[in-house]
């Protein structure tokens, strides 16, 4: 083994030493490290889901074009023949009135439906484009909508925007949260090393004495606080866990009883590797600036 | 090896420090320094381990001039200085073996040479097989035999001590005594600042005298 390596492994020895002289201690803080990462960690998670979940809609959006009142079965020809001339749709169906009325009468409505001197309801088309640009979404309802016969143009996407915009607001709130958190999360690291320092200072100055660098001092502090975030890191990842395994059940209630499927996923093995990463990294940044102030006050 | 030349140090506040101290320790001499408390003696062994920087004149150790040392420099000049200290600062959470392997970790020793080395320190300043006590099971005298097994194990070249026989009966500061000796005998340069120079009288060594801040008399 070389030396840069022995000095590691020496450093590492005594990174868990430091964490374990006072267990309870490195618990609860890799307790406290836990919860704050999970926050941000748990919402960012949930607004994926979100996502996945409106992404899967917005993928498929309509634009509804009702034709105008009396029917007219020529005009409603034309639009028919101008749809099919259009290579920018992926599906068009054609919902003649009487089958709209039946709709509405299977819906629950067959007590209205009934008392109707006549249909009221128009022929329509419900149209699916392609792509996934809601420019060229609003340019094609707007085409509908000069065409004659065509009475109103539904873009059916409006919603789906909406509610991206929704989801992109929350993903910067916890954005927001995630860095604010992240400073508290040095924080607690920074004051975590400052008291192991405190504790060591009596063998900080001996092996000074003896010819310890600065480094060999810095060594074992920064794998402390390395493996202290790595620790919290874990934490929070079982509580993101947790809580997606408890949401999950409810959710999927939730979604059956809107006649969808759903199920809440839990973070990606690449999502959780990120989250150790950050945690390990955040620890190393508070112990580095605890270490390093200590270095400083003593030279 | 170590030489002062005109060498001051003054602290904060005008407490203590040395004026114009000059003197030149060849290469595996024994110099006994003595004095009175607040002499000076303290100070002079700090400029050596570079614990202080003179304030005016030049300190060389080993052909460094440790006023010039940069500051990342110094661990590298104090792993050939062997410190024994008036506190013998033992890591009472530590036992004996571990606390003499420490000069060796910092040094990132490989485990096995270190062991080797532990074992040879202990053996010779009669401490073999208590390795795996703890600092505090220890009588003083041997505690303090444990401080000086740390201070050599690394080899060092040069060997300083501050008072190390100060809270040990007459009987274990004659084994001290002995131990730097042969040290000496063994061609380490030794420095040992003492109350009581005259345990050191059998090896003739040289003699210095720090009376307020000044070497007095260099015999």
């Amino acid at each position: 083994m070389n030396g840069w390596l022995r000095h590691q492994a020496s450093a590492i020895g005594r990174a868990f030493r430091n964490l374990a002289r006072n267990p309870l201690g490195s618990l609860l803080t890799a307790i406290v490290i836990g919860i704050a990462l999970a926050l941000p960690a748990g919402g960012l998670l949930l607004l994926d889901n979100a996502n996945r979940v409106v992404g899967d809609v917005s993928e498929k959006p309509e634009i509804s074009i009702f034709m105008a009142m009396p029917p007219d079965a020529a005009a409603t020809a034309e639009v028919e023949r101008r749809l099919a001339g259009l290579d920018s749709l992926e599906a068009v169906r054609f919902v003649p009135r009487e089958e709209a009325l039946a709709q509405l009468s299977a819906g629950g409505l067959q007590d209205v439906v009934s008392d109707l001197a006549e249909n009221p309801l128009p022929d329509a088309f419900v149209i699916a484009p392609r792509g996934n640009d809601p420019g060229a979404f609003d340019a094609l309802a707007a085409t509908f909508r000069s065409w004659p016969g065509v009475h109103h143009v539904q873009l059916d996407s409006a919603w789906v925007e909406r509610i991206h915009a929704l989801i992109d607001l929350g993903r910067q709130a916890f954005t927001l949260l995630a860095a604010i958190l992240a400073a508290a999360l040095v924080v607690v690291t920074f004051n975590t090393i400052r008291l192991q320092l405190m504790t060591q200072r009596a063998e900080i100055e001996v092996s000074r004495l003896l010819g310890a660098t600065d480094n060999f001092i810095r060594r074992p502090f920064l794998w402390t606080g390395m493996l202290q975030g790595l620790a919290g890191g874990l934490v929070a990842w079982l509580l993101v866990a947790a809580m997606v395994a408890a949401l999950r059940d409810p959710v999927a209630t939730l979604a059956t009883s809107y006649g969808a499927s759903f199920s809440l996923g839990q973070p990606a093995m690449q999502e959780v590797m990120t989250l150790l990463a950050v945690a390990a990294v955040l620890g190393f940044a508070g112990a580095a600036l605890s270490v390093d102030r200590h270095l400083r006050e003593a030279a | 090896m170590i030489e002062f030349d005109r060498v001051s140090l003054h602290y904060p506040g005008g407490q203590g420090g040395l004026s114009d101290v000059s003197f030149r320790l060849a290469r595996g001499e024994l110099a006994v320094l003595s004095g009175h408390s607040g002499a000076g003696k303290t100070s002079l062994l700090k400029l050596i381990a570079a614990i202080e920087r003179p304030t005016a004149g030049r300190v060389t150790v080993g052909g460094e001039d440790v006023g010039a040392l940069p500051r990342q420099a110094v661990p590298y000049l104090r792993r050939n200085i062997g410190l024994v200290l008036q506190e013998i600062r033992l890591l009472l959470d530590r036992n004996v073996f571990e606390n003499v392997m420490l000069p060796l970790t910092i040094t990132g020793h490989p485990p096995a040479d270190a062991s080797r080395r532990v074992q040879a320190a202990l053996e010779r300043v009669g401490l073999a097989g208590r390795g795996k006590e703890m600092p505090l099971s220890l009588s003083g005298g041997e505690q303090q035999r444990a401080a000086i097994a740390r201070a050599v194990v690394n080899k060092p070249s040069i060997l300083v001590a501050d008072e190390p026989t100060a809270h040990l009966d007459a009987a274990y500061a004659g084994d001290i005594a002995a131990l730097f000796r042969s040290f000496h005998t063994a061609g380490v340069t030794v420095l040992v600042a003492t109350h009581d120079s005259s345990l050191f009288d059998e090896a003739s060594p040289r003699r210095l005298v720090m009376d307020h801040g000044q070497l007095r008399e260099v015999a």
